[in-house]
């Protein structure tokens, strides 16, 4: 067992060997532009690419055609919200998503507000999903994108998608998701979710950074997005750049894995999981932020009462994990996820993300559990909060002095 | 971002843990800070005739620089006279314990519950409360 302990698998994955084996002879004998047309060398290239669209297609359900190499999930998510704003700019303006959103989502949206449009930031349940009745009454004639994520980053609830497609159909809507933490660890299927975009990241699949996709449905309806990158003419003229050849090929081959384990892959992970949360929250005062029945097999995120997130990970240094805290930054803001759930701002303070992976072992999980629950019972031993917590004071009679 | 060797050997052996009895009017209280900020320390002294302080303890809700920062104060009460603690500058435990800017404000709370704690002592023993001119940087 190796220390420190990588549990911070939807920050990024680490690279599968196989994914990395199947990219290496794309940087020196395969190396060419796969745009070149006149000459084998862009003709093995393409190949490579060629087949890597296959691989990536096939794990959403979708066809090859489909598939817009990027630079990455970022690129993807300003390409579709950005890209459709423009395209569809004469049927309507308006956009709907949710607070719960990466940034890169986020982001995209207030750039479009800059440029005119209208975009309803939906609130998000108690346990983080979306309520759909909530969604149906933000619906207007001016709507023209609905874009919400499949899997959240920091809590991985799963978002009803099937029926929040059908609500954004209904509207004439086309329906976009952010699909980066979803793909590749549960089943996802353009067709059968009523996906019209979906964006996909590479490094979170065990493959490399700096590469992933966008599907843009091509049948019922046939969706298209204006350029953002204007240039040579790739990726159907969605997306110009010379293709990142072995960033690509080693997208398709992480795919490619991911279809072949994720199932099993699911369950063992989503036992861990289960073995994790179980033990932690034998410790008084901890619970589960976000819906513990629709989430991702590998996430989960717990707020530990009274003990500070950062002051938590610095006892667990022997963990990598992620905190909901942010006292790093200069706001000293917790995160804004956690705080659309309704957490108080000490309870967002004090959560920690545990996300587990492919290389993730029962005996690292089991190291978690104890590093965890020592340094919460050290930290609590510290903290004056759990003190008066213990004395039966509310500390809500406390006039703090906000600071 | 990387934890300076003195934060870090504070944070795993935090010095004077622990609390004083509060209804004594040898002791003072300071209990500074907000959950919601993600930091809150509470810092007591014992104080003898001779306005020496012979006891400290602290107990911090915050991150490791926080408990850094409480944890150094409470050393360099212990020994001190009143006036001498009042001295303690926030930008002393910024220096010894190499805190990066971002994490200033736990100094500053730090000299803040110095001083809530000293004026807590004062009013309990009919003193004025020493008024703070200082501007924080």
């Amino acid at each position: 067992m190796n220390i420190p302990i990588y549990l911070d698998n939807n920050a990024t994955t680490p690279m599968d060997p196989r994914v990395l084996e199947a990219m290496l002879p794309y940087f020196n004998e395969k190396f060419g532009n796969a745009a070149s047309r006149n000459h084998p060398f862009g003709w093995v290239a393409e190949e490579g690419v060629d087949y890597a669209r296959e691989q990536v297609a096939k794990l959403i359900g979708a066809s090859d055609k489909e598939i817009i190499f990027t630079s990455g999930a970022t690129e993807s998510d300003n390409l579709a919200i950005k890209g459709v704003f423009e395209m569809y700019k004469d049927k309507g303006n308006h956009i709907i998503t949710t607070v719960t959103e990466h940034k890169a989502v986020l982001d995209a949206c207030k750039h479009v507000e800059k440029l005119g449009g209208k975009v309803t930031y939906l609130p998000v349940k108690e346990d983080g999903l979306v309520d759909l009745a909530v969604l149906e009454q933000a619906m207007t004639a001016d709507t023209i994108l609905v874009s919400i994520m499949y899997g959240n980053n920091e809590i991985g609830v799963i978002q009803p998608i099937k029926e929040i497609s059908a609500i954004a159909h209904k509207y004439g809507a086309l329906f976009m998701t952010d699909a980066v933490q979803a793909v590749g660890k549960i089943p996802v299927d353009v067709n059968a979710d009523g996906i019209d975009l979906l964006a996909l990241s590479a490094h979170k699949i065990y493959g490399p950074k700096g590469v992933g996709a966008l599907y843009v449905r091509r049948k019922g309806p046939r969706v298209k997005v204006t350029a953002q990158m204007d240039g040579g003419g790739h990726e159907r003229g969605m997306r110009s750049g010379t293709l990142n050849v072995p960033g690509i090929v080693g997208l398709g081959k992480a795919c490619e894995l991911c279809g072949l384990e994720m199932e099993s892959e699911a369950k063992r992970l989503s036992v861990l999981r289960d073995k994790l949360q179980k033990e932690l929250t034998v410790l008084e005062e901890s619970y589960i932020n976000g819906n513990v029945e629709h989430r991702l097999p590998h996430v989960a995120n717990i707020s530990f009462k009274y003990v500070e997130g950062e002051g938590l990970m610095m006892a667990m240094k022997d963990l990598a994990v992620s905190s909901g805290s942010a006292c790093t930054s200069a706001s000293l803001e917790p995160s804004y996820v956690l705080k659309s759930l309704g957490l108080s701002d000490d309870l967002a303070h004090s959560s920690i993300r545990f996300g587990l992976g492919r290389f993730t072992t029962e005996e690292e999980v089991d190291y978690a559990i104890k590093v965890t629950k020592e340094a919460v019972t050290h930290l609590r031993e510290l903290s004056p909060l759990w003190e008066m917590f213990k004395e039966g004071i509310d500390l809500n009679s406390i006039e703090w002095a906000e600071h | 971002m990387a934890y300076s060797d003195k934060v870090i050997d504070h944070y795993t052996n935090p010095r004077n843990v622990g609390t004083l009895d509060k209804s004594s009017h040898k002791v003072g209280t300071g209990l500074v800070g907000a959950p919601e900020c993600g930091d809150v320390m509470r810092l007591q002294i014992q104080v003898d005739d001779n306005n020496v302080i012979t006891d400290a303890k602290f107990k911090t809700f915050g991150c490791g620089s926080a408990i850094a920062s409480s944890s150094l104060a409470t050393e360099w009460l212990k020994g001190k006279s009143i006036d001498d603690a009042m001295k303690i500058d926030n930008m002393d435990i910024v220096e010894e314990l190499a805190l990066p800017p971002v994490k200033i404000h736990c100094s500053v709370l730090a000299e803040d519950a110095i001083k809530a704690a000293i004026n807590d002592f004062r009013v309990k023993n009919g003193l004025e409360p020493i008024a703070s001119e200082k501007v924080h940087h």
